[in-house]
């Protein structure tokens, strides 16, 4: 090893090189919009590092699930059980109010909403950067994935996909500080953006006059406006509205509906017209517990 | 001389996985900088071996894995190792103490950078939070050090 005559450029010829190259990078990551196939290129390379540093967690979650005693199945059996029942007769009255909308719809010749077909994505256990809100799913171009795709939970708007790879996908969470989504209050379709803060429990409104019809309370849904977001699925509820009248507006806060910290199973969702084949739609799931119960 | 850069490469891999391995939140604020501190003991022991490229390659590797704007780790991780190389022979003659207080400042500025970097791009707060890593690195580097040095002594790595 030759220390005292360190060959090819000097080193601050080297980081020179190494910086200038860095900052281009930068730039033309954010501002160029045509290089985020070649970004999803690379990522989909470096995508077996994920699944490595994936596997002790899968690990642990899969040895949970051989050593779960009979005990907790049974209990866990039985309460899937009883929320089913309750859900079911929720959907009975759903199946009725849905067809009543429709007729109503198509008697006022009002459009008729789409349905949604739907995949189930699991949170890949990979832990992100602290300065932004994203996470890996398991579902990539492969299954249809495509950037812009509304991602939610079982209780709401968990954000939308932001880069695409083969086999797994980004998805921007609606609490980072760089996403908002157009919305309305269901109470009064009055409609608004919510911006999020970077806390995965609080979004805020911004530039909401003080003279605003809104409440503490009040359920906020997707308006579909902006074209990303499908229209009509829970964002959050308002916690706090703070009118100070110093202020030119109105301070307003909201909780989220999706639990964005404790993300297992997510739900992908795509208009009937582009949807992979793999998806389900609502009927066929109906059609498939028919067939269930025929047995 | 084969097996023996393979060790450092296989070395950084380890460093990025353990950069991205999920954790716990409330210790997920504590990550020690694993990919800095393997890389600062490469550039200590073999500067002519791992230098301000190589940081900057894995600073690429690890910009895709955590989905930030490319360049943004690279460029974070080309000054702290700069720095190291700049002043290696110096940085061999300080005691454990020393060099884990100055892997202390080096992981600080590491963060700064990329604190700045991201308010440059998209504009966040500043936060002491984003510090704490520097003391775990500090508290992981004798650890390390000593581990690093014995595999690459027994390996013959040069």
């Amino acid at each position: 090893m030759n220390e005292v005559f360190p060959r090819g450029p000097s080193l601050l010829t080297r980081l020179a090189v190494v910086l200038s190259f860095s900052v281009i990078a930068m730039f033309v990551d954010t501002k160029v919009e045509s290089v985020s196939t070649f970004r999803a290129y690379l990522t989909s390379i470096v995508s077996p590092l994920q699944y490595i540093a994936d596997m002790p967690g899968a690990a642990i979650s899969w040895s949970v699930s051989r050593f779960s005693s009979r005990q907790n199945l049974l209990e866990d059996n039985e309460a899937l059980t009883s929320q089913i029942t309750l859900m079911n007769e929720q959907l009975q009255r759903f199946v009725v109010l849905q067809q009543e909308n429709k007729n109503l719809r198509t008697l006022l010749d009002a459009p008729v909403q789409q349905e949604m077909h739907k995949m189930i994505a699991q949170l890949m256990a990979v832990d992100n950067n602290p300065y932004s809100h994203q996470i890996v799913i398991n579902k990539g171009a492969i299954d249809g994935v495509y950037p812009g795709q509304s991602v939610l939970d079982e209780s709401g708007i968990i954000g939308q996909v932001s880069e695409v790879g083969t086999t797994n996908s980004r998805v921007l969470l609606i609490s980072d500080v760089t996403h908002a989504i157009p919305a309305r209050i269901s109470r009064n379709n009055v409609t608004l953006i919510v911006n999020g803060i970077g806390d995965v429990n609080e979004l805020s409104l911004e530039h909401v006059p003080h003279s605003t019809d809104m409440k503490e309370g009040d359920l906020l849904i997707s308006s579909g406006l902006g074209n990303v977001f499908i229209q009509g699925y829970p964002i959050g509820v308002i916690s706090s509205i703070l009118r100070d009248e110093s202020q030119p507006f109105a301070q307003v806060k909201i909780t989220p509906s999706a639990k964005l910290d404790r993300i297992k199973y997510l739900l992908l969702l795509w208009p009937k017209d582009i949807a992979p084949e793999d998806a389900v739609s609502a009927e066929e799931l109906r059609a498939a517990a028919e067939l269930k119960d025929a047995q | 001389m084969r097996s023996n850069r393979t060790f450092i490469f296989i070395t950084i891999l380890i460093g990025l996985i353990l950069q991205i391995i999920p954790m716990p939140t409330q210790f997920d604020l504590y990550r020690p900088d694993w990919l800095l501190l393997i890389l600062c003991y490469w550039a200590m022991a073999l500067p002519n071996r791992v230098n301000v490229g190589v940081a900057a390659l894995t600073g690429v590797i690890l910009d895709l894995l955590y989905g930030t704007a490319l360049g943004v780790h690279s460029f974070a991780l080309a000054i702290p190792i700069f720095l190291v190389v700049a002043n290696y022979q110096r940085m061999r003659n300080q005691s454990i103490l020393q060099l884990a207080i100055t892997i202390g400042v080096l992981s600080m500025i590491y963060h700064l950078l990329i604190y700045w970097l991201q308010f440059w791009l998209t504009s966040i707060d500043f936060r002491w939070v984003f510090l704490w890593p520097s003391f775990t690195s500090i508290l992981l580097w004798p650890w390390l050090f000593w581990l690093l040095r014995k595999f690459r002594r027994k390996l013959g790595v040069s």
